[in-house]
């Protein structure tokens, strides 16, 4: 079966930099993955290249075995890809409701439709309660709960989520992480940005770290907590050594 | 809840209705033609700020070059009724759809532009337009063009003897204009204009193609502003290039919806009832040594309700903004 999301030797090139070189992953259906690595890996790079933000300079990006590689964010959208922001961007002067009615707008052009399944969405997130309220009236907490109603309003097969849990206080982090879990419960793919370690590990199915733009290693979180080579790329290799 | 905004929908609607039935009895009781006229000039700006308001207020594109707009709907009209005998109807259409179409050519470029970038692109625009205008034989030039009065007619809506029947049919404009902002407003195109505008990537992640949003509003704004040009062409009887392109048309255009509330549906009335009758009369009554003193006395006013009410008059009335505050 193909994955349900690939992406093929992928690079980015900004001017000099290059943020990911030769990044060649894949997501199959149903999964959490956790893509994680120390500042400035490329973590969010490919998450951009992913969602649709920029054309990768080289290599390419495949959805349910089509290639999305030159589609813009919209139409990857309509294609199933849904996410959020590391730095949230509500619909500010509009209330939480019709936020989220946005992304159902992908779905239906039908609004009394498009209504329903926006309050059905705000259910499942916890925010039902405060559908009439103005975006920029939440608290950050909520803020990020938005960002992941909206996307789901979408109806994604693949839902990626960049940093959505952290600087949460551990209460409002665990209650993200019951939520991540109950979208999985949905039938929708996972793929999550994430740099605190202690709050995806436990979560994910399983982990891709990259480091300097390139895949480091990718396996099950027990391991990656453990191989040598993550405690390097995170701590230095001082500490690799003493583990 | 849902409720709640089917009846938030269904009273906007009856108080629309309900204020336009007062407004058409009022000239049974308002005599005065200078009154009259000011009447006239309120509905057509209502009209015209409503259409602004789509582009600008709803989808976040802030156009001070409508009178690009205003003004190639009154050419329209006024060249197609003068040289080729085609009845202004005709020419309102034409000159809708042609605006329609401009808009379009204009904002494939201009859209790419954002923010303050845009706002100097539409005025620079709307200034080429009058200079092209100016210097363009065929439409009279800087001249402009003298509307033949013949009989009064709904034919070639003219009417000499009377200003109730435009005083009728602006009533209409600014009802259509309105309508179509309240029909945009709870569909497809309305949520996909205010995400543009407020968060365009955002926007662009959950499936709304930002371009083509922008376009869709401009072409709509665009035409409905120029069937309020060609509307005044008929009404003035007179038009050159400063009286329909010159740069305050844009402006009256912008404040009623600013001052009413920006992106609001009920903002650009609100805001033209004031705004207009205040301009005329300052315009009159103070306005001999030039044209300044109006504009000084509603610039007055807008700072004054701006620093009161940042969000608009509206915002006096506005249910939701009180829920809003828990």
């Amino acid at each position: 079966m193909t994955p349900l999301l690939e992406t093929r030797g992928v690079w980015q090139r900004f001017g000099g930099l290059i943020a990911n070189s030769d990044v060649s992953i894949s997501v199959g259906r149903g999964e959490i993955v956790g893509l994680i690595g120390p500042n400035g890996a490329g973590k969010s790079t490919l998450f951009n290249l992913i969602a649709g933000v920029l054309p990768p300079t080289q290599g390419s990006i495949w959805l349910d075995g089509e290639d999305v590689t030159r589609l813009p964010a919209a139409e990857r959208c309509q294609r199933g890809i849904g996410r959020t922001f590391q730095v949230v961007k509500s619909f500010e002067t509009m209330t939480v409701i019709d936020n989220v009615i946005v992304g159902a707008l992908v779905q239906t052009t039908v609004m009394r439709e498009a209504r329903r399944k926006a309050y059905e969405v705000l259910k499942f997130a916890g925010l039902a309660g405060r559908a009439d309220v103005l975006a920029s009236q939440l608290i950050p907490s909520e803020k990020r709960r938005l960002e992941v109603a909206r996307a789901l309003a979408t109806e994604p097969k693949l839902l990626l989520l960049d940093e959505v849990l952290t600087g949460l206080t551990p209460i409002e982090a665990q209650k993200g992480v019951e939520l991540v879990r109950r979208v999985r419960e949905t039938g929708v793919t996972v793929l999550m940005v994430e740099h605190v370690m202690e709050i995806v590990m436990p979560l994910v199915d399983r982990a891709i770290v990259l480091d300097l733009g390139k895949v480091l290693v990718e396996g099950k979180p027990a391991e990656i907590v453990r191989d040598p080579k993550v405690i390097s790329a995170y701590l230095g290799d001082r500490h690799a050594l003493s583990a | 809840m849902d409720k709640n905004f089917a009846q938030r929908r269904r009273r906007d609607l009856v108080v629309a209705a309900a204020f336009a039935v007062v407004a058409a009895l009022v000239p049974l009781f308002v005599k005065d033609v200078y009154v009259q006229n000011i009447m006239v000039l309120t509905l057509m700006y209502a009209a015209l700020s409503q259409s602004w308001n789509i582009l600008s207020g709803y989808c976040g594109q802030i156009s001070l070059g409508h009178a690009l707009y205003f003004g190639i709907g009154a050419y329209t009209t006024a060249l197609l009724f003068t040289k080729f005998g085609v009845l202004p109807w005709f020419g309102m259409l034409g000159g809708g759809l042609i605006s329609a179409l401009i808009a379009m050519a204009l904002g494939y470029p201009c859209f790419r532009l954002r923010g303050h970038y845009f706002v100097i692109a539409t005025i620079v625009i709307a200034e080429i337009a009058l200079l092209l205008f100016q210097n363009w034989n065929f439409a009279g030039a800087a001249l402009g063009i003298d509307i033949p009065v013949r009989h009064d007619s709904w034919l070639t809506f003219q009417f000499t003897r009377s200003k109730l029947p435009y005083f009728y049919f602006a009533l209409v404009l600014a009802a259509i204009a309105w309508l179509v902002t309240w029909w945009l407003e709870d569909s497809k195109w309305g949520y996909w204009w205010r995400a543009v505008k407020d968060n365009p990537d955002a926007a662009e992640s959950l499936g709304v193609v930002v371009f083509n949003s922008k376009m869709g509003a401009a072409a709509v704004s665009a035409f409905l502003t120029a069937v309020g040009g060609s509307f005044y062409a008929q009404f003035v009887s007179y038009i050159d290039p400063e009286s329909v392109m010159g740069f305050q048309f844009s402006l009256l255009m912008a404040l009623p919806a600013v001052l009413g509330g920006i992106g609001t549906l009920w903002g650009p009335v609100l805001g033209a009832v004031i705004l207009i009758p205040l301009t005329e009369l300052t315009r009159s009554f103070i306005g001999g040594s030039g044209r300044g003193v109006d504009l000084i006395v509603y610039g007055t006013l807008i700072v004054l309700i701006s620093l009161a009410r940042p969000e608009g008059l509206v915002g006096l009335f506005s249910r939701r903004r009180k829920e809003a505050v828990r």
